[in-house]
């Protein structure tokens, strides 16, 4: 039974790993400034020539790309080769009209597959295996990802994507699936679900879970593994560096090891942008040495992390991200959709109300949810109950259009909202997200 | 004109809250006329009739409190069958459309007094005077 999918690269010395990843990031850097006029531009702006670039020590002279970077260049701004080459797009969640598109050629597909056979292979998964996939399918990565990753293992693969509880149960225990792939809340849910039907574990073929795109934590895992009988696996990515497969768990269970034949990770300091030391806290930095379509070089995931060399008991020489425990902006993931509280003031202030605001994010019965409070102002009140209830109703449909969820909204009195001379409290999550 | 200034306050849906509006108004020493709440899930509207006007105005302006004025007509009802019937038949028959509508407290034997809400004023006021229908003046409204 193999342990490893690519053996060769996953426990490469890591002077090896340097030669390769010289290779490639100096070939890909030339790729980059000869096709994207847009980081071009940045590099020139900053002096940087792709002779400067010789190897992974030079990669801090690159500049770096945001988010921010991403939405000015949509949707097109980023791409590298012609689209008549690309074969797939998938999108970020997020703002309407302010996506990420993210384009794939054959061999990107490719690779990112691999990334995820990596990832099915190190929870123990082999062409035996039963992978129901229920992470959504079409733009969203979670789906297409972890399928293109059973296929290439070998595995039998259910296209259940998510949703229909009932039926992926039926279709877990009559197929016998034996690995589950899907976003932590949704494993959580399944195993409730499971519970309430009157099935345990023992009913279930399940042996093993590749769970992520959202914050889960430690103890969230324990209660998953129980509920479904399974061991669960961390897996990390995201649509900007080709989707999940960037970095998976191994039977360790303490990190995730980066693929870091295709990613070269960076810890910066989110205010200063400057390269910290192995095991400083800060904000994980993506350069992408192989994709040929959408290759981002120093992205800013604006996630906080730590990574370490230290030695893996599963014999994967890969460098590990410890679980993000935060994020550098304000980002909330909210039913894994990426809400930013800047996008709910500009509702507000575009529908006449005040900017102080309250954002409540909670996670009931596994779902996630989203309360906003607002003040009453003048402008927007009536004596006429009707016309206040339908301000409201107009407000509510803004905020859905902006965010792409529903929040519930409420009015609540005027100066009730605390306003501090630094920056507000704005935003009280109580999911508990990080341990 | 015959109409009555009526004060709409937001009130937040919590545990005494309204309690709180209602102490400010009478440490102000306002008396309040008549009162009527319409409530949803989050926040109630409290729509009152007091008998100081621009006073409460000031006062709930110095509080913080969210509020609009608005006119409303008073109308003397006879309180017999009828009697409420006869009045929306007339302001029907004009074509006018009754927001909301509530009572008035008051202690006059034979009138049952109620405020109207109405999305036209003149017309409504023309036509219950026609049919020999009483209005409320601010001064009886106010100081009954």
């Amino acid at each position: 039974m193999a342990k490893y999918w690519h053996e060769d690269i996953e426990t490469m010395s890591l002077e090896d790993m340097r030669k390769l990843q010289n290779e490639r990031l100096v070939k890909q850097v030339q790729h980059v400034y000869e096709n994207v006029p847009y980081y071009r531009d940045l590099m020139d702006k900053k002096g940087v020539k792709p002779d400067d670039i010789q190897s992974v020590d030079d990669l801090h002279k690159l500049p770096f790309l945001s988010k921010a970077d991403l939405r000015e260049a949509y949707p097109t701004g980023m791409l590298a080769v012609p689209m008549k080459d690309c074969v797939r797009i998938h999108s970020t969640s997020g703002t309407t009209g302010k996506r990420v598109v993210a384009f794939y050629t054959q061999h990107d597909v490719d690779l990112w597959e691999d990334c995820c056979a990596r990832a099915i292979t190190a929870a123990g998964g082999n062409e035996d295996d039963v992978v129901q996939v229920a992470y959504g399918y079409g733009l969203f990565t979670g789906g297409m990802g972890l399928h293109g990753g059973s296929h290439k293992v070998g595995c039998l693969t259910l296209p259940m994507s998510s949703g229909n509880t009932e039926r992926q149960i039926q279709f877990m225990r009559d197929l016998g699936a034996t690995i589950l792939c899907c976003t932590p809340s949704y494993a959580a849910y399944l195993g409730e679900s499971l519970h309430e039907m009157g099935l345990t574990p023992d009913d279930i073929k399940l042996k093993a879970g590749i769970f992520g795109a959202e914050p889960w934590t430690e103890e969230m895992r324990r209660s998953i593994e129980q509920s479904l009988g399974i061991k669960a696996f961390d897996i990390y990515g995201l649509t900007e560096s080709s989707g999940p497969g960037v970095a998976f768990e191994c039977s360790e269970q303490s990190g995730m090891h980066i693929n870091e034949d295709h990613f070269i990770p960076e810890i910066i300091d989110p205010e200063t942008g400057e390269v910290l030391p192995e095991g400083s806290v800060g904000e994980l930095v993506f350069t992408s040495i192989t994709k040929e379509a959408f290759p981002l070089l120093r992205y800013r995931t604006r996630d906080l992390c730590v990574l370490s060399r230290k030695k893996c008991s599963c014999g994967r020489t890969l460098i590990k991200m410890a679980k993000p425990m935060g994020r550098s902006d304000d980002m909330l993931i909210i039913r894994g959709v990426n809400v930013f509280p800047s996008q709910i003031e500009t509702v507000l202030i575009e529908q006449g109300y005040s900017p102080n605001y309250l954002i409540e994010v909670d996670r009931k019965n596994n779902t996630d949810t989203l309360d906003i409070s607002v003040e009453m102002n003048p402008d927007q009140f009536s004596d006429k109950m009707k016309d206040v209830q339908d301000k409201e109703k107009e407000l509510a449909g803004a905020m859905k259009t902006m965010l792409g969820i529903n929040p519930k909204m409420h009015l609540v009195s005027p100066k009730t909202i605390a306003r501090s001379e630094g920056k507000a409290v704005r935003v009280i999550d109580r999911r508990k997200l990080h341990d | 004109m015959d109409t009555i200034k009526q004060i709409s306050i937001f009130v937040e849906n919590q545990p005494g809250k309204l309690a709180e509006l209602t102490r400010l108004i009478a440490d102000a020493g306002i008396d309040l006329r008549t009162l009527s709440l319409a409530d949803t899930r989050d926040f109630g509207i409290l729509r009152v009739i007091v008998n100081k006007p621009a006073e409460t105005e000031k006062l709930l302006k110095e509080n913080d409190w969210t509020y609009k004025t608005a006119e409303v007509i008073g109308v003397k009802v006879p309180d017999r069958p009828g009697g409420v019937a006869e009045v929306l038949e007339a302001i029907t028959e004009a074509e006018v459309n009754v927001e909301y509508m509530y009572a008035f407290v008051n202690r006059i034997p034979g009138r049952a007094d109620t405020v109207f809400r109405v999305d036209d004023i003149e017309t409504t006021l023309k036509a219950l005077r026609s049919k020999g229908i009483e209005i409320l003046t601010p001064e009886e409204a106010y100081c009954i």
